[in-house]
């Protein structure tokens, strides 16, 4: 596999900190949900910045899509939240990464957790799910700051009424008004109690920032779910 | 050499012979894990490691700790493209660990709690390159980061550090670990951007 010029046929704003971009990667064969792919940028004397990002398309979407969220001190996401437009070309690689995956074979109930854009490789499972008409159970607890931070915000409904999946949304900072459901930083026992009926066989995918993971997947194993099957995806210190 | 990126020029930079191809240096120490964070008590620990004749040499934390301690200055370089420079760490070196083991075997798995395994050619291990550490910056290691104690071999790819490591194996011929059945290089250097399975 090498690096390959892809088009950016597409762009949409996500948040007002993020941003997804369509990719057309030639030769694409397609990817297992969860994957991610490396973007590569050159600068004119040579230098080059590479970062990973998580696809949030379906699997066998032809077109790719990557959503990438502003580091403020970062590097390569500020050239792509504020810099790239449709028509420009990108290098990737990919797809990248054997573990942190889901595949439409897996009968077993898909439990996931997100935290902010951690989001992203777990829609990528939502439309895998839809698209190969898996019925396997689906559940997703989506922790963010506040209503305009919500990845996908458009889509999450159709996608989720389409899997026929429980979506629990918590907002950290600020709900929408007329909210009823819960407000503030998720804890150990927020999560028991989401996953307290769960079936034993559950599959758990869980992706966001590293306190966040820990704290999601502690909990679980906490309450007797097996660590080996608990796949997490951590972004940022510790 | 890829395509000119119209418009990017990087942060501002300076040839750094520490960095090897494709990193960049952080100050941060990111966590990546497949799974939860075990949650390893000392009184439970053990590191054993086992010939490719199933002779088992082992030893307890208490045991352990009373092994030769060397302080190791390293850069580490993870397979996600972030290095993070001059950091100091507390272990064993594996040359102590295997005075006392007899084998011809050429290749290791090293084995961690949780079920996770890397593998790595003995002479990766061995002639000061590689320890099982169990101090980070002058601190217990973080369970995060793999303590009560991780594997240290900084000449390659960080994720051949194993973390929580409990025990290597000696095979004869080369099989593949965790990470690597998972895409991951079998070798990983760093200065030659071995990351994924297909770069050969």
């Amino acid at each position: 596999m090498n690096w390959a010029v892809a088009d950016v046929v597409g762009i949409r704003e996500e948040t007002p900190t993020a941003r997804t971009l369509m990719l057309r990667v030639p030769d694409w064969k397609g990817a297992l949900a969860g994957q991610h792919i490396d973007i590569r940028l050159t600068a004119p004397d040579g230098y080059q910045a590479a970062r990973s990002y998580s696809l949030s398309s379906a699997a066998g979407d032809p077109v790719v899509a990557v959503s990438v969220e502003l580091m403020p001190d970062g590097e390569v996401s500020p050239y792509l939240v504020r810099g790239v437009s449709v028509g420009d070309q990108l290098e990737v690689i990919g797809p990248l990464g054997g573990w942190f995956v889901w595949r439409p074979e897996q009968t077993e109930p898909i439990r996931m957790i997100g935290g902010g854009s951690g989001v992203a490789p777990l829609v990528s499972i939502l439309r895998t799910h839809i698209a190969s008409g898996n019925t396997a159970s689906v559940k997703l607890l989506y922790s963010v700051r506040s209503p305009e931070f919500v990845y996908f915000r458009d889509e999450l409904a159709e996608l989720t009424d389409a899997a026929r999946a429980e979506v629990t949304l918590q907002y950290t900072r600020h709900a929408p008004q007329g909210w009823t459901g819960a407000l503030g930083r998720i804890d150990a026992a927020r999560i028991t109690a989401w996953a307290a009926d769960d079936a034993s066989d559950t599959s758990t995918y869980i992706c966001g920032p590293t306190r966040f993971v820990e704290l999601a997947s502690d909990a679980l194993v906490a309450t007797g779910v097996d660590p080996m099957t608990i796949r997490t995806e951590r972004f940022g210190g510790a | 050499m890829g395509i000119i990126t119209p418009g990017f020029f990087g942060k501002k930079r300076e040839e750094d012979p520490k960095l090897p191809p494709g990193q960049y240096e952080t100050k941060d120490f990111p966590v990546l894990s497949a799974g939860p964070t075990p949650n390893i008590h000392q009184g439970e620990w053990s590191f054993t490691i086992t010939n490719e004749s199933g002779e088992k040499t082992s030893w307890t934390w208490d045991e352990f700790m009373k092994l030769p301690v060397e302080t190791v200055d390293t850069d580490i370089h993870c397979v996600t493209r972030w290095s993070k420079f001059d950091t100091t760490w507390r272990g064993v070196s594996l040359d102590t660990l295997f005075e006392n083991v007899e084998t011809s075997a050429g290749y290791t798995m090293a084995h961690s709690f949780g079920g996770y395994t890397t593998n790595v050619p003995l002479e990766d291990l061995l002639d000061g390159k590689a320890w099982v550490a169990f101090e980070f910056g002058g601190e217990p290691l973080d369970p995060e980061h793999g303590g009560p104690a991780r594997l240290l071999v900084p000449h390659l790819y960080f994720w051949k550090s194993a973390k929580w490591v409990n025990g290597i194996t000696l095979h004869d011929t080369e099989e593949l670990g965790f990470w690597e059945v998972n895409g991951y290089h079998a070798y990983g250097d760093p200065w030659k951007e071995e990351r994924y399975y297909y770069d050969s």
